[in-house]
């Protein structure tokens, strides 16, 4: 099965990529669906009907690779990541926080995540609950915003980045933090913040009204998730042993290789087609995250003099975490620079602002996904390219206002997320508390929380 | 009868025990430790930030040995696990009390 998901996946690949090199040649953007549909029956190929939806096969087959390959970052993807990075004694309360956030959401999302956040747009706040259940999605159901798709494998792919979204922020928290709080916690904030800022910048919410670019998630998922990072790691206060000891990094580099795998679907899958689209984003989430490993490698060797592997796998991280925004719009002079920013920016606020300033986000996940995040935000209102997107003009091609709409999405997530993580953060101290206590703590929370160890030696 | 215990640097393990061997030790029992000394820890970097390791890995080998040739295993482990820096570990002497081998029975310097 995997060997055939990772086959398909090589021959689609390789189909969006050449018809993104035909779309290159022939500049004018044209219609996706007359130069897709390579072997598909006459009937597709033959006249592109102007109004009605209508499912497109090669479309629907990239889509569903796409949300599998997304689910990969999550499990195993980033609880492998976030696994090797913690202590001996913390690695599988670590993973079980990705584990169990993707069942979470899954349940959560086809109740009512979808339809809240995918529903009718009301006030450009919030979607209706005329979907909850998944009530009137059937199989030949097409959604507004996919639609060469069915709408079950666009509620599903979006499903997929509730869940990473959700689980990124566990980095900041892992080492003290209940088991049971995570998994409150995990519910309020899909439920209070991913669904509506994901609204407002991808369900027709007032973001995406005022024009923000957002192609793949850097406001949605990385800077929502990054800021609730910090402001949680800031509520539960510094670990007792506040250093960074990975248990395995060898499990960190194959969590990293994942993510980076994965991440194709991500960016790539963005296009919602299997188009030239997706192919310019494929190449930038690759041409960016080799970038911003290589720049972080070379930052740090002239700071601490070390070339760490460890530095590699963050600064791939780093890397696709500020392409993310811009995939499907910069080209690829853009998507180099981001990435050779995306190796030094972070960097720094991992190695020097935040032990400056002292709070403790145990894996980093503001310092790589937060602050990347809003590097991406704002780069992709500098390098957003038109003739890459019709949809992104920035800066360097004579649209200022893009980098000023930019920042304005940064700064209502940034407080948007931050006050209400802040605040579920309260409910739940109240509840069952934040913190397992000290003695709990030192003898690590795979035993006190599980009752298991990750390693038997 | 002598058991020895001796803490030196891993990269050392291999020399020591094939001289050891050469001297006509049959066997020994090989532990990977951690402790502290005079050599002070080292420093990892995670991300930028260095940490202090305060436990070095060693290696602590154990043997029992006739009286015989006590002196001639000292010689050969200060020999072969010396580096001359700083870590090069510690030697310690103990006296047995008996050596039984298990599946004979044998006791004393017939067991070891």
């Amino acid at each position: 099965m995997k060997r055939f998901t990772v086959l398909t996946f090589l021959i689609l690949t390789l189909i969006s990529g050449l018809a993104f090199a035909e779309e290159a040649a022939t500049n004018p953007p044209t219609p996706p669906a007359a130069e897709q549909a390579v072997p598909a029956p006459a009937a597709t190929t033959v006249e592109a009907a102007p109004a009605a939806p209508k499912i497109d096969t090669g479309d629907t087959a990239w889509m569903i690779v796409a949300t599998a390959l997304v689910m990969l970052m999550t499990l195993p993807g980033l609880a492998l990541f976030y696994g090797g990075l913690a202590k001996r004694k913390d690695t599988l309360n670590t993973m079980a926080m990705s584990f169990v956030t993707y069942c979470i959401v899954s349940l959560l999302w086809v109740m009512y995540g979808f339809s809240f956040t995918f529903g009718t747009d009301i006030g450009g706040f919030i979607g209706s609950p005329g979907k909850l259940f998944l009530s009137g999605v059937g199989v030949n159901s097409i959604n507004d915003l996919a639609k060469t798709i069915p709408e079950y494998i666009f509620v599903i792919y979006q499903l997929t980045f509730a869940a990473i979204t959700v689980a990124l922020a566990s980095g900041a928290y892992i080492e003290r933090m209940k088991f049971s709080a995570w998994v409150i916690f995990s519910v309020l904030w899909m439920t209070l913040v991913y669904v509506p800022v994901a609204h407002w910048v991808w369900g027709g919410g007032f973001l995406a009204k005022l024009g923000a670019l957002d192609f793949a998630g850097g406001t949605v998922v990385h800077i929502n998730a990054g800021i609730a990072a910090l402001v949680g790691a800031l509520v539960l206060g510094k670990r007792k042993e506040a250093s960074l000891k990975p248990s395995n990094l060898t499990l960190v580099i194959t969590g990293a290789g994942l993510l980076w795998f994965g991440w194709f679907g991500f960016n790539a899958g963005s296009a919602l087609a299997a188009n030239g689209l997706a192919g310019a984003a494929f190449i930038n989430t690759n041409t960016a995250t080799a970038m911003a490993a290589i720049s972080w490698m070379f930052t740090e060797w002239m700071h601490t003099k070390r070339p760490t592997v460890l530095g590699l796998a963050s600064g791939a991280v780093a890397g696709l975490v500020a392409i993310t925004p811009a995939a499907g719009f910069v080209n690829i002079n853009g998507a180099l620079i981001i990435g050779i920013l995306a190796g030094i920016v972070p960097y720094f606020a991992v190695a020097i602002i935040k032990p400056k300033l002292g709070y403790d986000d145990s894996l980093d996940a503001f310092g790589i996904h937060g602050v990347g995040g809003m590097l991406g935000a704002i780069l992709t209102g500098i390098f957003a390219d038109p003739s890459i997107n019709e949809a992104g003009k920035g800066l360097l091609y004579g649209n200022p206002k893009q980098l000023l709409t930019q920042l304005i999405a940064v700064a209502v997530t940034v407080i948007y997320s931050g006050v209400v993580t802040f605040i579920i953060f309260m409910l739940v101290k109240v509840f069952v508390g934040v913190r397992v206590d000290a003695e709990h703590e030192i003898t690590g929370l795979d035993e006190s929380q599980h009752g298991e160890k990750a390693y038997s030696l | 009868m002598k058991k020895v215990e001796a803490i030196i640097k891993p990269f050392k393990l291999d020399e020591v025990k094939d001289a050891l061997a050469k001297i006509g030790i049959y066997g020994m029992t090989v532990t990977e430790v951690k402790g502290f000394g005079r050599q002070k820890g080292h420093v990892e970097v995670y991300r930028g930030t260095e940490y202090e390791v305060t436990f070095i890995p060693k290696i602590k080998i154990e043997v029992v040995v006739p009286d015989a040739i006590i002196d001639k295993v000292i010689t050969t482990i200060l020999e072969k696990a010396k580096t001359g820096s700083i870590g090069d570990g510690k030697i310690f002497i103990f006296s047995p009390e008996d050596v039984i081998r298990i599946r004979t029975g044998e006791r004393g310097e017939a067991a070891i």
